[in-house]
């Protein structure tokens, strides 16, 4: 679930229709945009403090077959949150394994492909520190 | 007397018209995409999240947008929108160890583990404007290096092997939310450390520039400044456990601080602590600095009677929301209010005047 709420908007439902189509199902709960408090830690460990909303978009579906999926993603794209649902429930399936192939594989290796383009520009600003020679002698 | 007064409103939508011309500005000038804010002018929109008080880069550009570039009328324009969300709930604390750092340096220590990581910054440049941005042109790739996967740790934790540091201890408190209940005092840390993320950029930085300047010093140097994303994570009631619901890029700014001792706590390095939503350096190092000052109380401090240690001066007059709020309520129409001062005026010269006439006489 956590793939597909980070996803890039689109990209799930591209990858999920390229490899089938989607099935019939009826909502549980139609997608529905709100936000979540964020919070965070004093310090870093310490006590937790309020830091600030974000929006997020929620909905639950049932296939006809009966699996239920829920899903909670960044943003307000209803139709990512629909997706997203789509495939969580299609996970209880027997079309599991295809679908961790076609969708969520892609969708990790492409956002590990991102990560790491921005950590290897991170690492280029390192700072390589160096001491002169003392003149003392 | 009262004169009950309607009217105005051909004249509002007419102006509401001009305005809407006018921030287009010149027609012969391509018009500015969402996107092209959000990508082009993201230090304005995170800014705008920050103070907004709601992650959401799309809308604190649009928000942008329609404020004709005016950062606290965008502000203003998240907090109304935010009001008409309903709030799913709470995510977890974040965990900013946890964090993919795109800039981490520490002001303290040159050789921390993890080194000393610039990221996209201002600092060492020469402050020049540069002309080929006013032409069109091709922005060169930027190096990379091969990249470790690991996670950087605290610049404190490693200080705190001497236990010289003062630590922050674990705790569950639910926090206390300003955006809930009414800003009251007294204000516990949680509290404070709500209003600060949200508060103004310039009135943090002047505040936190006075305690540099000896009202309430209290020697801070940059012991760790990160900038980066991190997950976040929320309890879904209908699965029974947390799952990540996204990422959110933050700063986050940890003072370290000279401290002689007090009646309560022993000589050691105290902690002012900075977090904002987005790329936000100057406010996150702000923040830090107010939020040591206003830890006098704690830390057994004598209250020297600066701006930054009053908690309610520097707590009610923060937000910018509220402060042009109120401020700029007074140009909108008060003939009433200021026909009884004119009035009570006149009764005063009035009587000031016969009193003269009278010494005159006498």
């Amino acid at each position: 679930m956590g793939l597909l709420a980070k996803a890039p908007e689109g990209r799930v439902a591209a990858l999920l229709d390229a490899e089938i189509s989607r099935p019939a199902f009826t909502w549980l709960r139609a997608p529905e945009i709100g936000s979540t408090m964020v919070r965070a830690r004093a310090g870093a460990t310490g006590a937790p403090f309020n830091l600030g909303e974000m929006t997020i978009t929620r909905c639950a579906l049932t296939l006809e077959t009966g699996e239920v999926g829920h899903s909670y993603i960044q943003g307000r794209s209803k139709a990512d949150a629909e997706v997203a649902a789509l495939v969580d429930a299609l996970m209880q399936t027997a079309m599991a394994s295809r679908l961790r192939e076609a969708v969520l594989e892609p969708l990790e290796a492409g956002m590990a492909t991102m990560k790491a383009a921005r950590a290897a520009k991170a690492a280029a600003t390192k700072v390589d520190f160096f001491t002169m020679t003392r003149g003392e002698d | 007397m009262y004169v009950a007064v309607k009217g105005g409103e051909r004249a509002i939508e007419n102006a509401h018209a001009w305005l809407a011309e006018e921030r287009r500005g010149n027609t012969d000038v391509a018009e500015l995409s969402i996107a092209q804010i959000r990508e082009q002018l993201s230090l304005a929109v995170n800014r705008v999240m920050a103070e907004g008080s709601l992650y959401d880069p799309d809308l604190a550009a649009l928000a942008i947008k329609q404020a004709q570039g005016d950062l606290i009328e965008a502000i203003f324009l998240i907090r109304a929108y935010r009001t008409t969300l309903p709030r799913f709930g709470a995510s977890e604390p974040v965990d900013t160890g946890m964090m993919a750092c795109d800039r981490r340096i520490s002001a303290t220590f040159k050789d921390l583990p993890g080194g000393q990581v610039l990221g996209p910054t201002f600092d060492y440049t020469h402050r020049l404007l540069d002309f080929k941005l006013a032409a069109d042109g091709e922005v060169p790739k930027a190096p990379s290096r091969d990249a470790g996967t690991a996670t950087v740790p605290h610049v404190t934790e490693f200080l705190n092997r001497e236990g010289l540091i003062e630590e922050a201890p674990h705790d569950d408190t639910p926090p206390p939310d300003l955006t809930r209940e009414p800003l009251e005092m007294p204000a516990d840390r949680a509290l404070r450390l709500q209003a600060l993320t949200r508060a103004d950029e310039g009135f943090t930085l002047g505040l936190a520039y006075s305690t540099q300047r000896g009202y309430g010093r209290n020697h801070a140097f940059v012991g760790e400044l990160r900038i980066g994303s991190v997950p976040v994570e929320m309890d879904i009631p209908e699965l029974g456990f947390a799952v990540e619901i996204g990422e959110v890029i933050l700063t986050e700014c940890e003072t370290v601080n000279q401290f002689t001792g007090s009646k309560t706590e022993p000589p050691q390095f105290t902690r002012g602590y900075g977090l904002v939503f987005g790329q936000t350096e100057r406010k996150a190092i702000s923040m830090a600095l107010v939020d040591r000052a206003l830890r006098w109380e704690e830390l057994g401090e004598d209250n020297v009677g600066a701006p930054a240690q009053d908690t309610e001066f520097v707590l009610y007059h923060a937000d910018n929301i509220q402060a042009t709020g109120f401020l700029e309520h007074i140009k909108l129409p008060h003939y009433v209010d200021f026909q009884s001062e004119l009035e009570l005026v006149r009764k005063l010269r009035r009587e000031a005047g016969a009193q003269q006439v009278q010494e005159a006489a006498e």
